[in-house]
């Protein structure tokens, strides 16, 4: 019996997105086969991954992350300088957490002045998330598109309930942007939808249909994954094309895994590689899933990854 | 090839006498060509039926049991690409490999190793479950008494004999033939003498190729020589040789039903830095792989390899459940709140986590609705007021805590009033709606 390489034949594509400007811009998605398969098809770009900073001190981070940023991470530009200079970060992804009202719940103009601020220190593409406070953000968010007019970032996350202001920013100052949904296909292509029926391309969106860490429903967020990329692939639903992010690092950072010390868990070894192992490993699964787009924290973490895409690819 | 629906049916007895639990014969010949169903629940196909049938209907992917005795693990009887079609049935066996030119002692440890390898998680015991002997030395005393010595060491373990000189590997195999090792195994070099030392000692036998072409003409020919329990070896190492081959073999088996890679798959993922290592093996367990060979088994690593393990070959129809009790969170003390939910997993993680964030010791209830989300559970009728204050009531939690207030999440704000009558002296509060709200709400009402 012989042997025939048994493909499938994509009729769909997933969109590519750039984002950055000048020679450090960077583009994610393109491909026509599912996850790292070149046998069946292109893949002209591979996955990035982004190292996430914050606009004040990480205090609430274990301390295996939290110290390898403990120089730099009281000063946001120090921070975003400190991963393009000295970890070679192809871009960054600067979290407005002390917007929250339950953080410092500082003001959009506040927020605005450190994306100018940041923008104004490095070179590499920029992602601008939000704290995830559906009111807040639609303010914050709108002011931090304004700030960063013109260097073409990625905000985000628009969601259900905030959509139309963020929208909107992103539209008029010429930004990709995130849409985020919680953990079903049907919802994030409701949202992809919705968005683009108020005049936003198709091909300036990311999606982000929610991450969950190895253990705490990874096996969701990998299956919505799966069913997004192949509706888009082979499926040809031009809702479900836009490339998919995994904001890994957030949702790794705070499970019990990354943080019990070995002397109360002994059966669990040691810390420090089991917080580095726990976010290098959610990380590959997402990509296996179809990720184009990582945001992580753990330098060795990332290296790990970066290590596991040059060998995918 | 596969045979359809119509092909089947007609050596079926034609009867639609239904005791295959099929309305007519058509019904379960159209059953048997998706591989839905075995033919053995036909009680009355004839014998000549079965020889022509056998092979179409045999699963797609052959299975069979690595190892012995309660730990042996089941391989291969995968019957989709994506888990989200039904599921993947049989989670991948985990193995160290270790070179027989270690000294004993060296070896001892790590077969103990793996002995001491078990750990619970979310009420299932995962462990190493096998070990893989490389012939390094080049002495076959010396194999075949590492051989002897692992056996001893990890009674439960399955045992892999990496070794491919056949004298070396036929006294190792009948040193361990008790432990059915599997015999890794044949090379289109020295298939007949492997084939020969499997058959002989009934042990399966890994089929070693490069490349998926040479592969499926070496078992095609260790078939034909009478082994029928094969695990295929590809020479994939890199990540992206791992998820192409294991693809490809995965799709031919399903989609084409090509028998001659229907089997099991073993990937070796050797790495020098473990971190590395264990990134790489998720791309196997992800993809396809039913043994993955580590070169190192530290604690954290098998943690974060069992976790991605458990979490993939999950049934997606049936919801993780988490065992009904009064969680501590925290080192709460007597005064500290109670909040009840649902045992669905995910609710129960996000919930939990959040109520970790706050950093405000805390008691959590969960109950078992089995497995549903709090307004599913709610609308289905097993998150109601009299089944909340019956859990309280038998759960004693009245009499470890001062206090009798009882936090309820907002989606379910409804039944305040009726659980307040339902719950005598009780203090029904209603929590927020959503679980990242949780924090807040925690601390201003410890504050």
């Amino acid at each position: 019996m012989a042997y025939v390489v048994p493909k499938e034949s994509c009729s769909g594509k997933v969109l590519s997105v750039d984002f950055g400007k000048g020679e450090k811009a960077v583009t994610i998605g393109g491909e026509n086969a599912l996850p790292f398969l070149s046998f069946e098809g292109e893949i002209p770009n591979r996955p990035v991954i982004a190292y996430e900073i914050q606009d004040t001190r990480p205090d609430d981070w274990p301390d295996t992350v939290k110290n390898m940023y403990k120089d730099v991470s009281g000063d946001t530009v120090a921070w975003a300088k400190h991963c393009q200079d000295n970890l070679k970060a192809t871009a960054v992804a600067l979290r407005l957490i002390s917007t929250h009202p339950d953080r410092e719940n500082r003001s959009a103009q506040d927020a605005a002045k450190t994306i100018k601020d940041v923008l104004a220190a490095i070179n590499i593409p920029l992602i601008i998330l939000g704290s995830n406070n559906i009111e807040k953000d639609s303010t914050v968010l709108v002011a931090a598109a304004e700030a960063a007019s013109g260097h073409n970032c990625i905000i985000g996350k628009a969601q259900e309930g905030n959509y139309k202001t963020i929208v909107a920013a992103a539209l008029a100052h010429n930004h990709k942007l995130i849409a985020m949904s919680e953990l079903d296909i049907n919802l994030a292509k409701q949202l992809n939808i919705l968005i683009t029926q108020m005049g936003f391309e198709k091909e300036k969106l990311i999606t982000d249909p929610m991450c969950s860490a190895l253990g705490y429903g990874l096996e969701y967020t990998y299956s919505v994954m799966e069913r997004i990329r192949l509706a888009g692939l082979l499926q040809n639903d031009a809702t479900m094309q836009p490339p998919i992010l995994g904001d890994v690092g957030m949702y790794v950072w705070k499970i019990k895994e990354v943080s019990a010390p070995d002397s109360e868990v002994p059966d669990w070894g040691a810390l420090e590689e089991r917080g580095i192992t726990w976010e290098a490993v959610t990380a590959t699964a997402m990509m296996i899933a179809g990720t184009n787009l990582l945001i992580m924290r753990h330098p060795k973490a990332i290296e790990t990854v970066e290590k596991t895409i040059a060998e995918l690819i | 090839m596969a045979l359809t629906g119509v092909q089947i049916f007609k050596f079926l007895p034609k009867t639609n006498c239904k005791k295959c639990g099929f309305p007519t014969c058509l019904a379960f010949a159209m059953a048997l060509a998706q591989n839905k169903v075995e033919l053995s629940k036909c009680p009355d196909v004839s014998e000549e039926a079965k020889k022509t049938l056998g092979e179409a209907s045999a699963p797609p992917i052959r299975m069979f049991e690595l190892g012995t005795g309660a730990k042996a693990v089941k391989m291969g009887g995968e019957t989709v690409l994506f888990r989200h079609d039904k599921k993947f049935f049989n989670p991948c066996a985990l193995a160290i490999n270790i070179k027989d030119s270690l000294s004993d002692d060296e070896i001892a440890k790590k077969a103990t190793e793996v002995a001491n390898s078990e750990i619970e998680r979310v009420g299932q015991k995962l462990r190493v479950d096998a070990i893989s002997l490389e012939y390094a030395s080049g002495n076959s005393a010396q194999y075949e008494k590492a051989a002897r010595l692992i056996a001893e060491k990890a009674p439960d373990a399955a045992i892999i004999l990496n070794c491919k000189d056949a004298a070396a590997a036929e006294a190792a195999v009948k040193a361990v033939a008790a432990r059915k090792p599997l015999l890794y195994g044949a090379t289109p070099e020295n298939a007949e003498a492997m084939a020969n030392i499997a058959k002989t000692h009934a042990v399966p036998l890994c089929a070693c190729a490069q490349g998926l072409e040479a592969l499926s003409a070496l078992t095609e020919k260790l078939q034909g020589l009478g082994v029928s329990d094969l695990v295929l070896d590809s020479g994939a190492k890199a990540a992206k040789e791992i998820i192409e081959h294991n693809t490809q073999i995965r799709r031919s088996a399903l989609r084409k039903n090509f028998k001659p890679l229907g089997f099991p798959i073993i990937n070796f993922v050797l790495r020098d830095d473990p971190v590395y290592e264990a990134t790489a093996a998720s791309v196997a367990i992800a993809k396809y792989s039913s043994i993955v060979v580590l070169s190192s088994i530290e604690k954290w690593k098998n943690l974060a390899l069992f976790t991605v393990r458990q979490n993939l070959y999950t049934d997606p129809q049936v919801p993780m459940q988490v065992e009904q009790k009064i969680y501590k969170i925290s080192e709460p003390s007597a005064n500290s709140p109670l909040m009840i939910t649902t045992n669905f997993s995910l609710t129960y993680f996000i919930v939990s986590g959040e109520v970790e964030n706050s950093k405000v010791p805390s008691l959590l209830a969960v109950m078992d609705c089995e497995g549903l989300s709090v307004l599913t559970a709610w609308a289905a009728g097993k998150f109601t007021a009299a089944k909340i204050s019956q859990f309280i009531k038998e759960s004693g939690i009245e009499g470890q805590i001062s206090h009798k207030e009882l936090i309820i999440p907002g989606q379910v704000a409804i039944l305040s009033g009726a659980l307040e009558d339902k719950l005598e002296g009780w203090k029904i509060t209603v929590g927020p709606r959503e679980a990242n709200a949780i924090p807040t709400f925690l601390k201003s009402k410890a504050s």
